[in-house]
């Protein structure tokens, strides 16, 4: 492979980091949004957010990216930025199915936190904010780096649109070189690079995270522990 | 925003036929994700790590990186090694072996959730280790795997349009094609959009009864 | 012990004569059971009420039903002067401000240092100067021998200091009303003594009223002016300690006292 070749391959890992890191904001933004909304205690806006979710998880993150690209402009008269249609399409589907994982989170925080907030007088919206969100955002960190992996799977998505990121990249260095073996095996060791790197990122995050609401005390103040669950519930 | 509900009936036809395709994949991709699975997450059980170590690398490899590039590396490396396939059997192998890395841990946590106390009776029995595990622990061990399964299918599903980046015409290749010959795009795209809700929705529905009689 | 951290430490003769909670008919149903039957009875202000019975026979449901954890299904809980229900949630979360609970549980905020779990509430809620909150958290830490504890997490503490760092957070907000939910039952039996001698300290330096359910017969008999005996959602047996616990009238009650005791 010439160095030219290299330069595209290049361009297109900058063109799947900027997707993925838009899209990514996007989608977290969503979760939480969504998320928190389906523990509303108004029944419509928690059928408003689940239906949300069900309809953005049933469908197909591509056809989701065809629909932007081809339906969006001519319905409503704007045409997107590749970048910013490809975010909007990717950040709307996996913030979908990243609502499902606050939800989740913030339904496994246990109940007499809840309580223990009302007896304080706090308003619904303290307690989510000062008791629940940073006792379950900890929780997310796994389940959110495993999205984030789909994620970057899914930014791939966007060279069928024809948008130049790392999988484009590759098929422009196939129609040059006439040979696919050699650049397709190095698109994909670049694509476990960055899944590796995302990876250890989040781990490190979780373990900071972890440590900022007590969960990994230091070893010589934990010297008496409560035996978790015990007594009546 | 414009609907044209005489191009929705023109495009019903193509429909009917991207679905066939569609289903075809995801029956034939489930397959060979559930086999190929199974026969990683055994091979992960062989106490050699000449065995397990590259099994390990090459199913988290093919796991991190996008289906997408794995169709095109199929798609178009297998021809040069003189290996060809018609799009349609490329795309159900690309899939199943994509799916298989995640079947694969769904298995290994069905395994290791089969009680100890199992292996010990089946050793206190003098079992030999082939029975055990096809009369014994697999049989359990399938019982709790199979929502997890189900959950991948439905995922598979969602990824099935993919294949029509290799010429294969299931729902959205379809699409593609008739919005491309008529220049009405917004029909077919939402047609099929809907269809993968619903199709989703009710997979998901049945596959909730299949759990609720695998409980009891 | 300095009182001057204590919340209404001055004793007001309007505060240590009136009533200050009321329920009337009060009935709350968990499905078909019924575990508050049409329950009338009051609380007068200052008052230490111990409220005793089988498990099962609706003493924690009342707590729960002053701290609005729990709706009533009929009747009217009245908290000095002011509905708690029937109400709006807004009205509730002002009579709510009035009162305090300690849970079994303890209930701390595991992601809040200790000294934040103090005084989180009365700055978020009733919104008092930081500085201000601080000061009076570290004098009631104080007060429950736990000053060197500020920066630790919940998760570093024995169950008997978490106790009393709740108890603490709860009187931070100055309440009226403390409510007190089987505070010892989670804790080891060398750890309830500290608590329990704590809670008459508090109980006999303020005129906090409290309303207390427990099964440490000798912690009630200290501290209370009155103890309720409850079987099956009512009331079948009122009075001062002395008399109920030395020479009971109803036959439950003795029943009940001689299988605890």
């Amino acid at each position: 492979m010439t160095s030219g070749l290299w330069e595209l391959v290049l361009q297109g890992v900058w063109v799947t980091v900027q997707l993925l890191f838009f899209s990514s904001l996007l989608a977290t933004a969503v979760s939480f949004v969504v998320g928190i909304a389906r523990t509303h205690r108004l029944w419509i806006v928690r059928f408003l957010a689940g239906f949300y979710t069900e309809v953005f998880r049933g469908t197909s993150a591509l056809v989701m990216i065809f629909w932007v690209f081809f339906v969006l402009p001519p319905a409503f008269g704007w045409q997107l930025v590749p970048m910013w249609a490809g975010t909007l399409a990717l950040g709307l589907t996996y913030g979908a199915y990243g609502s499902e994982i606050v939800r989740g989170a913030l339904a496994a925080v246990d109940p007499a936190q809840k309580e223990g907030g009302i007896a304080l007088s706090f308003t619904p919206w303290q307690r989510m904010k000062l008791i629940l969100l940073p006792q379950a955002v900890p929780e997310m960190i796994p389940p959110f780096s495993n999205l984030l992996i789909e994620l970057l799977k899914g930014t791939a998505l966007v060279s069928i649109m024809g948008m130049g990121d790392l999988a484009f990249s590759g098929n422009l260095v196939r129609l040059a070189l006439q040979e696919s073996a050699e650049i397709y095996t190095y698109i994909l060791l670049i694509y476990f690079v960055i899944a590796f790197l995302l990876t250890r990122v989040m781990r490190g995050l979780e373990k900071k995270l972890k440590a900022g609401v007590g969960k990994a005390p230091k070893k010589k103040t934990a010297a008496v522990r409560v035996p978790e669950g015990s007594g009546v519930s | 925003m414009k609907w044209d509900w005489s191009a929705v009936s023109d495009f019903m036809p193509h429909f009917w036929d991207g679905l066939l395709v569609t289903l075809q994949i995801l029956v034939l991709g489930s397959l060979v994700s559930f086999g190929l699975g199974l026969v990683w997450a055994l091979l992960m059980r062989v106490p050699s790590r000449w065995v397990t170590w590259p099994i390990g690398v090459v199913t988290e490899f093919v796991r991190n990186t996008p289906l997408l590039v794995q169709l095109f590396f199929l798609f178009y490396v297998l021809p040069e090694w003189n290996i060809t396939f018609s799009a349609l059997t490329t795309g159900v192998v690309a899939i199943g072996l994509h799916y298989s890395t995640y079947t694969m841990q769904v298995y290994r946590a069905g395994i290791e959730g089969v009680p100890v106390g199992q292996w010990e009776a089946a050793t206190a029995l003098n079992l030999p280790l082939r029975r055990t595990w096809t009369a014994i622990i697999l049989p359990q061990a399938i019982r709790r795997v199979v929502p997890a399964l189900g959950n991948y299918v439905i995922s598979m599903l969602k990824d099935t349009p993919l294949l029509m980046a290799i010429t294969v015409l299931e729902m959205l290749g379809e699409a593609r094609l008739f919005s491309q010959q008529n220049f009405q795009f917004t029909e077919p795209l939402t047609v099929i959009g809907v269809a993968f809700i619903i199709i989703s929705y009710l997979a998901s529905l049945a596959l909730r009864a299949l759990e609720r009689r695998l409980v009891h | 012990m300095s009182t001057d951290t204590l919340p209404n430490p001055e004793k007001s003769p309007e505060q240590s004569g009136g009533e200050l909670i009321r329920l009337e008919q009060v009935t709350k149903r968990f499905g078909d059971n019924t575990v508050l039957d049409h329950l009338d009875f009051s609380v007068d202000a200052g008052k230490h009420v111990t409220l005793i019975g089988p498990s099962g026979s609706g003493k924690t449901t009342i707590l729960r039903l002053l701290m609005t954890l729990l709706k009533p299904d009929e009747g009217t809980i009245t908290v000095d002067g002011q509905k708690l229900f029937p109400a709006t949630e807004k009205e509730r979360r002002e009579v709510r401000k009035q009162i305090g609970m300690v849970f079994q549980q303890f209930n701390l905020f595991p992601n809040m240092t200790v000294l934040r779990n103090i005084t989180e509430a009365p700055v978020t809620v009733l919104g008092m100067s930081k500085d201000e909150a601080v000061e009076r958290a570290k004098g009631l830490l104080d007060l429950v021998g736990l000053a060197d504890k500020c920066d630790a997490h919940p998760a570093q503490l024995s169950g008997g200091q978490q106790q009393r760092v709740a108890i603490a957070r709860a009187l931070a907000m100055r309440p009226k009303v403390l409510l007190l939910d089987e505070v010892t039952s989670a804790l080891d039996p060398e750890l309830v003594a500290g608590v329990l001698d704590l809670l008459r300290d508090i109980a006999r330096t303020t005129d906090i009223t409290m309303l207390c359910v427990t099964h440490e017969m000798n912690f009630a008999r200290d501290i209370s002016d009155q103890v309720l005996m409850f079987d099956s959602g009512r009331v079948i047996e009122a009075g001062p300690p002395e008399k109920i616990f030395s020479e009971p009238e109803h036959d439950r009650t003795r029943e009940f006292l001689s299988a605890v005791l």
